[in-house]
């Protein structure tokens, strides 16, 4: 990408305090790795029944991003609401009170190989809800499994269904707590083109059918632009353009356009001597 | 400083941090409601004791019969052939059988703990347990460490009377000497000290051996590579600190 980034600020106003819709408010969130800031001064907010895709090229900081917001790192400075609870002054055992109101989907779907498909979704269930009879377990199992359709998949270990399906389970444990809020990290790397548009269309189906926020992290622009209602794209730890599908279609940026039609930064080299001469510097 | 220095310090720290959260979530936090967690608890100890049982038995039998071999050679210069079986329940009840035992649980299940663990932080099951707020050390550590503690000292204990059923072997079919003597003499010379001497290393090489292997596979970085790397890495730490534990632990046996 050639283009300058623009500075969040340009592209979305600080956030100040919270406003009713807002489930998450990100501002002037940095995070730094080896002194380079991955995170550089990131602002956004995703409001209630959104579904906002956060995209940009390798290395841009989408998954850090991500793993700020759900908590699994802090960022230097800056600070992240998720609905209503500021995430980054909590300690750990009021985080986990927030926890319980989001769902998070991993790219590699991250079920434990140990348990079977049922004991997957159980496993929040049982532990959050310690008190319910094992039978009201089993139905709700049964429900969030059904939500995906993979109820008759239940007594299957990790290892002895597909990658699609593992995707689905994992989304099915997302959703065993009833969240109000889904993160899904890279949710269609691995899968052919026909399980992209059944995930994303099952994904759209369930946001809308159970009133579920969602935060989706992609570099597949025809997942982002199918099930997107508002995006992000991130370019060197900042966020370069903000707005919906066809606000980001029509982006004035040269660099936005590119990204988003997959097209090559550069032109490819033809041969090894034209590659030697740019290296060694020769004209 | 040495980066080599610093390394070695950030794991030390990161270690004992680690090390007194297992302690928080092992025994002060059932007193908070968190339950423990004892299905879990048993099928660690029946992966971690029972299934070692064999290989305990199969490393303390040669060695009660290389003992056996190896003392019978000096005690028959200076007649004292029958002392074979108390110097055979000593060594091993005091020193070998700890050692040996917690060196047996690193390289099998030290291992392995570290493999398991380091797969699911390279797999996001880790961070997945995080953020559905249940917490990694209470799920996974408590129940490894608590098993490897509690299966140690009965391993220990078996492996004994195998090397001492080694050694009787020797004695009785090699050295001619009278069957019921060789007990007799390797009861009369084993004290209480020996016994609880031996029982408290083998606890505390059992803490080190677990609490290694769940460290190195909590910080496994770099996919599959990475898991092998740490996995080495558990078991040669383990098997240093278990012959450091043993050195400072016999001084402080040696001088109370």
């Amino acid at each position: 990408m050639d283009a300058s980034p623009q500075t969040s600020a340009e592209t979305q106003p600080k956030s100040g305090p919270i406003g009713p819709d807002d489930v998450i408010v990100a501002e002037d969130v940095v995070k730094i790795y080896d002194g380079r800031r991955v995170l550089d001064g990131v602002n956004f907010r995703v409001k209630r029944g959104e579904i906002l895709v956060i995209m940009g090229g390798s290395g841009c900081g989408k998954s850090t991003l991500l793993r700020q917001l759900i908590g699994l790192q802090q960022p230097e400075q800056g600070r992240i609401w998720i609905d209503g609870s500021e995430i980054t002054r909590l300690t750990e055992e009021e985080f986990i009170n927030v926890r319980r109101r989001f769902g998070v989907l991993f790219q590699s779907g991250a079920l434990f190989n140990s348990m079977t498909v049922g004991d997957n979704v159980a496993l929040p269930i049982r532990e959050h809800y310690p008190n319910q009879p094992e039978m009201t377990v089993d139905i709700m199992v049964k429900m969030k499994l059904s939500l995906v359709g993979m109820t008759q998949f239940s007594h299957l270990k990790p290892a002895e269904i597909s990658g699609g399906m593992k995707k689905r389970a994992a989304l099915a444990r997302a959703l065993a707590l009833d969240p109000k809020l889904l993160f899904c990290d890279e949710p269609t790397a691995g899968l052919d083109p026909t399980r992209v548009t059944e995930f994303d269309e099952l994904t759209l189906k369930l946001c809308k059918d159970l009133g579920v926020t969602a935060v989706v992290v992609t570099h597949d622009m025809t997942s982002a632009f199918r099930i997107g209602t508002r995006m992000i794209l991130l370019n060197k730890g900042k966020v370069w353009a903000v707005g919906t599908p066809a606000e980001i279609r029509a982006h004035p940026d040269p660099g936005v356009k590119r990204f988003i039609n997959g097209d090559p930064e550069s032109e490819v080299r033809q041969d090894a001597d034209s590659y030697l001469q740019d290296i060694l510097g020769e004209s | 400083m040495p980066i080599t220095l610093i390394r070695f310090f950030q794991h030390v720290t990161s270690w004992c941090m680690l090390f007194s959260n297992m302690l928080y979530w092992a025994f002060l936090s059932p007193f908070h409601g968190k339950k423990m967690r004892v299905n879990d608890l048993f099928r660690q100890m029946t992966l971690i004791g029972v299934r070692s049982i064999s290989i305990v038995f199969l490393v303390m039998f040669f060695m009660g019969l290389v003992l056996a071999m190896q003392s019978a050679e000096t005690l028959q210069k200076v007649g004292g052939l029958a002392m074979v079986g108390g110097l055979v329940a000593v060594a091993v009840m005091r020193e070998i059988g700890p050692m040996l035992t917690a060196i047996v649980l690193a390289g099998r299940c030290g291992a392995a703990i570290t493999a398991e663990l380091g797969t699911m932080r390279v797999a996001e099951e880790l961070d997945a347990m995080e953020t559905m707020g249940l917490n990694p050390v209470h799920f996974l550590i408590v129940p490894r460490v608590l098993a490897m503690v509690i299966m140690a000292p009965c391993l220990t204990i078996l492996g004994v009377f195998m090397a001492m059923f080694g050694g009787w072997l020797i004695s009785v079919f090699c050295l001619d000497q009278d069957a019921f003597l060789y007990w007799r003499k390797a009861f009369e010379l084993l004290a209480l000290k020996d016994v609880y001497s031996g029982m408290i290393k083998s606890v505390v090489f059992a803490t080190l051996v677990s609490n290694i292997a769940c460290y190195f596979g909590f910080i496994v970085d770099g996919g599959a590579e990475g898991v092998g790397r740490s996995t080495t890495q558990s078991v040669v730490t383990s098997i240093v600190m278990i012959i450091a534990s043993d050195c400072v632990l016999t001084a402080f046996f040696y001088f109370i």
